[in-house]
């Protein structure tokens, strides 16, 4: 099962490597990972996505707790939440396809963020599902290159995961 | 304002050198002895050293032992040990001894030497980087970026390293940080915390409760305790608890000596070379009582089959340890001094209310046991021209009289030691379970005999294992460490070809010793006796004669039967607990 860890780690050299380790040494796999200071500096948030059994991600989750720097986390996938994605694509915008680009973003509320004679760079957030579906209504001869941020979350409703 | 004040007070404090910041940080942690070999990175960090006293120093052959002897300092004693180490190879070959402690949660502080900042990066010589290769067997590391921060850093090490579940501590300092020329204010911290590292302190009330009940409810029930137990200092709450219910206990290789070994409760070790009485016992339990121990592959043999009767109760400071293995049905976490004194309070409200409960089941249960007991497993026969390695560890026993701390390799003799040796007490066994070093039996020895002058310190080895280390012989000489080498010489390296005997239809691929030295004759040439025994009228005599030597190292070189094999063994794989070669060629 997809799992979205949210992890408080402090923002110190080194940490980062330890939860990737971590997952490397004990045969986990991580599937999108993003990381970044909070408003808080000394600490980060760090977001992974995982697929795991109940079993396997209650020791994730401890041995990711055991690790010294990890101050606190979360399996968002425990609860209600929210989860984004941002993505950034470059494709191909000449002849026909530059209106059957831009009308397909527009569909998926994308954006146009570069325009040049025959590209258009477009940005789009949303949940991991609604990327790929936009990936897919786009032609595959049109799509020149995708980058994705990985989710990131929140819990629904007044649960917080802060200090 | 303020920021005036702080100065005048920080210009008060003495002004030292980051290498002498770090050597009168581990002065203030206590620490007697550092054990390390030192090299360009450390050398600001050994001359601080060389202009002290109160932190005596030990000189390696060779840095893996330097681990070693921390490490068996460490157990024997329960402190941190502490190695300090130069950068690139001093600071690989303390890789494998770092990992020894990691695998058996030892207390250790492990300071390498680092090239100078600016070179980090660099491929600069001796340049390795630390921080990232021991990541994985470490409980924490730190590289220190400025010297201000190494006393807080040297506070937080030792902290990290002895609480909690313990474990080993890598601080990787870089040279220009110890640099005599630059000076700085010295004060070390008194305490400190750790916003993201919280050990618990005490056990769920509720689970405790609901374990007693359980425990005291059983027909079968069984206690099976771990190096958890004595890493805890909860040997004697154990044996309180044991005591009080009258129940069977075994223990794990490296729980041996928590519970005393030669008390008619103890059950004998169990696992792959338990006992058969305590693999049954294990197998047939309806409750288990797991304190300080991890249901390690060499424990349970097939998880599936493991325990099929039993609710199990898991005792355990470390989160992660319980049902990582096996799923247990009343988990506990935390120290194991404050979950048994807990208990036992418990136990001793709830008998007195429900009198004696089970008192008819557990006579019966007991009685099957000593069923399974009956059966005497570990008999041997001897044979008039050829010394038994059950005998030789048999005879080691009796000369010592049972009281000495004793260290082991690791392969057959280990297990000879483990189940011919019995301890009555705990920090009594040294011996590296989780990782299965060899050459860990000599160092560690070592390490026991600096922590205890006096005591009569043994090294259980093989002429495979003593030969990973054995250039420690000349570290023993200058510091007149008397331990007392107990070689247990088959020719062979004896566990792998048990394995190809048994599983490779006894194909011995690479595990015979074509050329042994003659050990009298090297022992001789470092400086200390060499005893050399073949017949087995000669065994105790001759090992009398070398405990009789109290202020010389002796190695007993003993030529064994090189046939003999480890029994029983468990059936694997896809046995259980109970299924298990008695002997060659015949199983249960």
């Amino acid at each position: 099962m997809r799992r979205i860890i949210s992890i408080l780690l402090e923002n110190e050299a080194g940490a980062l490597s330890r939860v990737i380790g971590l997952f490397a040494q004990r045969n986990y796999n991580i599937e999108s990972l993003t990381v970044a200071p909070t408003d808080d500096v000394s600490l980060s948030r760090l977001t992974l996505t995982t697929s795991a059994s109940d079993v396997e991600v209650e020791q994730i989750t401890k041995q990711l707790n055991k690790l010294i720097e990890v101050v606190k986390l979360a399996d968002l996938t425990d609860g209600e939440h929210v989860e984004r994605e941002l993505m950034l694509l470059k494709v191909k915008a000449s002849g026909a396809q530059r209106a059957e680009v831009k009308r397909v973003a527009d569909i998926f509320r994308g954006q146009i963020i570069d325009v040049t004679a025959s590209t258009y760079a477009i940005q789009l957030s949303g949940t991991t599902e609604k990327l790929d579906a936009f990936i897919n209504a786009l032609s595959e001869s049109v799509v020149l290159e995708v980058v994705r941020t990985g989710v990131t979350g929140l819990s629904r409703g007044e649960k917080v995961l802060a200090l | 304002m303020k920021n005036d004040l702080k100065t005048a007070s920080k210009s008060e404090l003495e002004q030292l050198s980051g290498g002498d910041m770090l050597v009168r940080s581990l002065q203030a942690e206590g620490v007697e002895y550092v054990f390390g070999y030192p090299g360009g990175a450390v050398l600001h960090i050994y001359d601080a050293l060389f202009r002290q006293d109160v932190i005596k120093h030990f000189l390696v052959r060779h840095e893996q032992a330097a681990t070693h002897m921390a490490d068996g300092y460490a157990r024997a004693t329960g402190r941190p040990g502490v190695v300090l180490v130069t950068s690139g190879p001093g600071a690989t070959n303390a890789i494998t001894g770092i990992a020894t402690a990691y695998m058996d949660s030892i207390p250790m502080v492990v300071i390498s030497g680092q090239v100078q900042s600016h070179l980090i990066g660099t491929d600069s010589f001796q340049e390795t980087d630390m921080v990232g290769i021991s990541r994985p067997i470490v409980k924490h590391s730190f590289l220190v970026k400025r010297a201000v921060d190494i006393p807080e850093t040297i506070k937080k090490a030792f902290y990290l390293a002895n609480s909690g579940r313990p474990g080993p501590v890598v601080v990787d300092i870089p040279k220009d940080i110890t640099n005599p020329a630059d000076l700085h204010p010295f004060e070390h911290p008194e305490a400190v915390s750790i916003r993201s590292y919280n050990p618990v302190t005490r056990g769920h009330s509720g689970q405790i409760k609901k374990a007693v009940t359980m425990l005291l409810a059983a027909e079968r029930p069984m206690i099976y305790s771990g190096g958890g137990v004595i890493q805890g200092e909860g040997s004697g709450l154990l044996t309180a608890l044991v005591k009080r219910l009258g129940y069977p206990i075994t223990s794990t290789l490296m729980g041996l000596g928590a519970f005393p070994s030669t008390d008619p409760q103890f059950l004998g070790m169990l696992g792959m070379h338990g006992t058969v009485e305590a693999n049954n016992a294990m197998h047939h339990c309806d409750v288990l009582l797991a304190v300080g121990a991890r249901f390690d592959d060499r424990v349970t043999n097939t998880i599936s089959k493991f325990c099929p009767y039993a609710k199990i109760v898991h005792i355990d400071v470390d989160p992660t340890s319980i049902s990582k293995n096996v799923a247990v049905d009343v988990p506990i976490v935390g120290p194991v001094i404050s979950v048994l004194t807990e208990m036992l309070g418990l136990i001793d409200l709830e008998t007195k209310a429900q009198g004696e409960h089970n008192a008819k089941h557990l006579a019966d249960w007991w009685a099957q046991i000593e069923g399974w007991r009956g059966q005497d497993c570990l008999a041997y026969e001897s044979d008039a021209n050829v010394i038994k390695p059950q005998q030789a560890v048999q005879a080691v026993y009796q000369a010592t009289g049972g009281g000495a701390y004793v260290s082991s390799d690791v392969g057959q003799h280990q297990m000879f030691a483990a189940l011919y040796y019995p301890f009555d007490w705990p920090r009594q066994w040294i011996n590296s379970g989780g990782l299965g070093t060899m050459g860990f039996g000599l160092p560690a020895a070592m390490g026991v005999q600096v922590a205890f002058p006096d005591a009569q310190v043994v090294c259980i080895t093989g002429e495979g294992s003593i030969q990973m280390n054995i250039q420690e012989l000349s570290t023993c000489r200058q510091y007149e460490l008397p331990v007392k080498i107990i070689n247990i010489n088959n020719r062979a390296l004896g566990m792998v070809r048990q394995w190809q005997d048994m599983q490779y239809e006894g194909r011995h691929s690479h595990s015979y010793m074509d050329s042994i030295p003659d050990f009298k004759a090297l022992a001789e040439a470092y400086g200390h006796v060499g005893i050399k025994i073949t017949k087995p009228e000669e065994l105790l005599p001759g090992l009398e004669a070398a405990f009789a030597l109290k202020d010389q190292l002796v190695f007993v070189d003993i030529e064994v039967d090189p046939n003999e094999h480890v029994y029983p063994m468990h059936v694997a794989p896809n046995g259980s607990m109970r299924d298990m070669w008695l002997k060659k060629g015949i199983r249960t």
